[in-house]
């Protein structure tokens, strides 16, 4: 575990003994206003607050803008940004050749809807241990400014005219491929944020996260649903969410009445304080029933809207493997003797 | 009832005579041509035949030639014995087994003059040659007799040519009894089931049929001893497993998939750990082969010594991935089992086209290092060498094997134990980072040969991150678009691959002496290159004979091509792909160099490549 060397005096620093800025890293070279930067900013916040311990983390992604923001936080943690929609299964081999690890893996619309779709429902299928972000704004940024999958049907940009097709929504086809966390915010909601973050580093298995991160400089126009003033407008929160470390005191605030707490897999718990008094994230009938009312009333609803870590063991459980990580065990271990050469060849 | 047609005196049984050296050209001298029906179990009766050939000393080769299908289509096993010790294929074959009525016609006109046909006597059999002995064996009655269970009958019922087959050959029942228990792993059950019906056809060959041909087989020495059979699949995926193979992704592709079997076989047996029950290894199919490689790159950046196993097309998906493995820095190793390609090509049929497609596979500069292995024995070799390589060299290692060696069961030397530690290569710890006071260069070259040092993640050390990315970088592996850092990036990549032309396996050479023409060769070839150079040999042509194990090339490379007036290329593809590379590596004798190639779904054969030879002086 890494520490702070030297603490110092009056900043305010997390059980590592760090100071929220040694969860910083490069400055963003994304366009100023950038919902994916006030991703970011939220994943440091968490980071810092939850003391993750950096040198244990890894940043995986693919490519477009929003697989360029791992660069911008956590300086101390590995990163890997490597080929369009592939994120999940680099991020796999990591997180299998070692289980230390803590993954975040970081997606955009284009990658995760389009060109890996099926790279992230297999993911989702295998259960693999890592919190998947989807930094969605409905348009390829880079190459500037063409439609994704998750465009609204009839929405008009600049360049590419009128969208018509119906878009696919992100934690419909996590639901699909059996996600055991699957939640939605807006990156102008940063408490919504943050709490689904620290719900999600606590879970096992994955944990899908789809960011609304609107796209200041291709998709802002007021009548998207990725704009931030539709987001502000439209959105419906499902949950109040209060999210308590297992490290720290559990206190229930008084105002959290008709709450409902999930506990986590490792002992911490997530708060739910339910607007609507019917709705259970645990329940997935009405989880699939939210996201189609939704859909046809074009709101987005936000919040947790399922979880069940006990539905299913993740990867790792799954691979039945050794308690120590693949990647520290001794040359020794790895190649059999001499003697078990000969027995194998007098086998054939 | 059957008779042949043409009787002749029965052979007496030879007793077998240790150290003996076989002179008659029909003992143990011959190809069996066996036709059955695809997925009808005819595989372990085929497998039965080989395994007691070789158990009775005679040097033997099988070639499957299977369909593309589950169940239905004809198949083919061809079984050849050299008594001279000839692994290759050889073009014709002297005995027809013929089970498979729609292709008996054809079988049987295309075995050799002075040849014999045992079939099944159901099958309309229209014309016969008066240069060929025929034999017909109820097959259907027999099984009726034997009173068999009747889900087991169709798959039993290939054991009547086996008794058969015994017979007139003279293969020793004791033998056959021991492949058919080493088959199904000493169960009494199916074994005695096997057996019975073996003796069943033996018996009614023994007082049905007259022996009238002259092809026989008797016990030999001198050549099994102390080897094994195995196909280069299993040799490779047990190779793995002696390099510490821990992360296995992969995606079913024919032929590759038995290395992932063997993988799936042995690893449970060979690398669990004893006190927990629990893997030191995982295994994920995946769903396709972009997701394999992107699993096998992403466990190779964590530490990890992490294959895959794949062929052509599977290949072709992964070319995005293994530009950035090769940009990136990532050790990886790839199996490719090659068939026939382009496209889906003939799935089932062997082919050595995939040389110049994974040597340069990815776009923009990229050069990858490739292994050929020639025998099993060198598929375990290669099996643990081709991690030692990728972490030493930071990049990925394909392994071209094919589906000959791959798929088909060989006489192999025993593999041997590594003789070497495993290499890892330059990673740094987080003591050795704190030595350098943090400051350390992922992409830089301290040392000159390409090679930067890497951290893994995890390494309890601020200063040990780095960002990994297929996007220009700089030495500190920060981003870039500058054109100084990218062509220093580039060259030093270039500077790596001329570091691999020392670490590679060196070409193996057999001189004869100071002769104008040299054989280069890869991989499986070899059996046949070295036959073809006797037969060549026969005919006044002398020979040297070199054969590459490795891509890039060396200097005995440069020097062989050197020393000869002309150098014969030979493999298994339309293009003479391997020609190509040697013609680029030395364009100034590039006059000197022929390419002897062809690819047809065979592995190509001894006389067919001395015939090319000779036609070319």
């Amino acid at each position: 575990m890494t520490t702070a060397e030297v603490p110092v005096r009056g900043v305010k620093v997390n059980a590592l003994g760090l100071e929220k800025k040694a969860y910083q890293a490069a400055p963003s070279t994304l366009c100023k206003g950038c919902g994916h930067d006030s991703i970011s900013q939220r994943i440091m916040n968490v980071a810092w607050e939850l003391s993750l311990d950096q040198t244990q983390v890894v940043k995986m992604s693919g490519i477009g803008c929003s697989s360029k923001s791992p660069a911008y936080f956590l300086g101390w943690s590995h990163a890997f940004n490597g080929v369009h929609g592939r994120m999940p299964a680099v991020a796999t081999g990591a997180v299998v050749a070692n289980h230390n690890l803590t993954v975040i893996g970081v997606s955009g619309d284009g990658d995760t809807a389009s060109i890996g779709t099926g790279q992230f429902k297999h993911a989702v299928r295998r259960n693999v241990p890592m919190v998947y972000i989807v930094e969605n704004n409905g348009v390829y940024g880079l190459t500037k400014g063409q439609f994704s999958a998750t465009a609204d049907l009839g929405q008009r940009l600049k360049y590419a005219g009128v969208n018509n097709l119906p878009p696919l929504d992100i934690c419909m086809e996590a639901l699909a491929a059996n996600a055991t966390f699957v939640a939605r915010s807006f990156a102008g909601d940063p408490k919504q944020v943050e709490s689904l973050l620290k719900a999600a580093f606590s879970h096992r298995g994955i944990a899908v996260l789809d960011i609304i991160s609107p796209c200041v400089t291709f998709n802002n126009h007021d009548d998207s649903t990725k704009s931030y003033s539709w987001g502000r407008a439209q959105e419906t929160p499902l949950n109040e969410l209060n999210f308590i470390p297992d490290y720290a005191e559990i206190t229930i605030d008084g105002r959290y009445e008709g709450e409902l707490q999930v506990e986590m897999h490792d002992g911490s718990k997530i708060v739910l304080k339910k607007l609507d008094p019917d709705y259970d994230p645990t329940d997935k009938l009405n989880a699939f029933r939210t996201l189609e009312e939704a859909r046809q009333k074009q709101q987005f609803i936000t919040g947790l809207i399922y979880v069940n870590e006990h539905e299913r063991p993740d990867l790792h459980e799954l691979l039945h493997f050794s308690d120590t990580p693949l990647v520290y065990l001794p040359d020794e271990v790895l190649r059999p003797s001499r003697e078990t050469l000969e027995k194998v060849l007098a086998s054939l | 009832m059957s008779i042949a047609l043409h009787e002749a005196p029965p052979i007496e049984k030879e007793q077998p005579r240790v150290g003996s050296v076989v002179a008659d050209q029909y003992v143990n001298n011959f190809a069996i041509n066996i036709a059955t029906t695809n997925g009808s179990g005819s595989q372990t009766s085929n497998g039965v035949l080989l395994r007691a050939l070789f158990k009775m000393g005679i040097p033997v080769n099988g070639k499957n030639l299977f369909p593309s299908n589950i169940q239905g289509l004809p198949t083919w096993y061809i079984i050849r014995l050299s008594k001279d010790g000839y692994l290759g294929r050889k073009e014709a074959y002297e005995i027809a087994v013929c089970m498979n009525g729609r292709t008996a016609a054809e079988d049987m006109a295309n075995v050799a003059p002075g040849g014999m046909v045992l079939y099944d006597e159901s099958l309309p059999i229209a014309a016969r040659r008066d240069d060929v002995t025929y034999y017909g064996v109820p097959v259907g009655q027999l099984v009726k007799e034997a009173n068999l269970p009747y889900e087991l009958r169709d798959y039993i019922a290939n054991m009547v040519y086996v008794g058969a087959l015994s017979y007139l050959l003279g293969i020793e029942l004791k033998e056959i009894e021991e492949a058919i228990a080493w088959n199904f792993g000493g169960k009494p059950k199916p074994t005695q089931l096997n057996m019975d019906m073996v003796r069943r056809a033996y018996a009614w060959s023994e007082q049905n049929l007259v022996k009238a041909d002259p092809y026989r087989v008797a016990r030999m020495t001198g050549f099994n001893e102390g080897k094994v059979l195995v196909d280069g699949n299993t040799a490779a995926a047990l190779g793995a497993i002696f390099g510490g193979v821990t992360v296995v992704a992969w995606y079913p592709i024919t032929p590759a998939s038995s290395v992932a079997d063997a993988l799936n076989k042995y690893l449970p047996q060979l690398r669990t750990e004893p006190e927990t029950g629990k893997a030191t290894f995982a295994i994920i199919q995946a769903e396709d082969e972009l997701a394999a490689l992107g699993m096998v790159i992403g466990a190779g950046w964590a530490g990890a010594r992490a294959m895959t196993a794949t062929s052509g097309p599977g290949l072709d998906l992964m070319a995005e991935f293994m530009g950035l493995a090769y940009f990136a820095e990532v050790p990886a190793v790839i199996w490719d089992i090659q068939r026939i390609g382009p496209s889906t090509g003939l799935p089932t049929r062997t082919s050595q086209g995939d040389i110049a497609a994974a040597y340069y596979l990815s776009h923009g500069d990229t050069r990858h290092v490739l292994l050929f292995p020639a025998d099993p024995k060198e598929c375990f070799e290669f099996g643990w060498l081709a991690f030692d390589l990728a972490d030493r060299l930071q990049t990925p290692v394909i392994v071209l094997s094919d589906l000959d060696l791959g798929m088909n069961i060989w006489i192999s030397d025993p593999f041997e134990y590594p003789d070497r530690p495993m290499d890892h290569g330059k990673v740094l710890t987080s003591e050795q980072i704190r030595a350098l006071g943090g400051s350390w260069g992922r992409y830089k070259d301290v040392d000159g040969d390409g090679i930067a040092y890497r951290t893994l993640p995890g390494t309890p050390h601020p200063m040990a991150a780095y960002f990994t990315r297929g996007t220009g970088h700089d030495e500190y592996a920060r981003y870039s678009e500058r054109p100084d850092h990218w062509e220093a990036n580039l060259n030093r990549l270039a500077r790596k691959f001329e570091t691999a032309r020392q670490l590679v396996p060196p070409p193996v050479i057999e001189r004869r002496g100071d002769i104008p023409y040299g054989i280069i060769t890869i991989g499986s070839n070899h059996p046949a290159v070295v036959e073809a150079r006797d037969l060549l040999r026969a005919q006044g042509i002398e020979t040297n004979y070199m054969r590459l194990r490795a891509l890039p090339i060396n200097q005995d490379v440069h020097d062989f091509i050197r020393e000869h007036e002309r150098i014969f290329v030979v493999e298994n593809n339309r293009d003479g792909q391997l020609n190509l590379i040697l013609l680029s590596e030395e364009p100034c004798c590039g006059h000197k160099l022929t390419s002897i190639a062809r690819c047809n779904g065979w592995p190509l054969s001894a006389e067919w490549i001395a015939d090319a030879i000779q036609r070319q002086i």
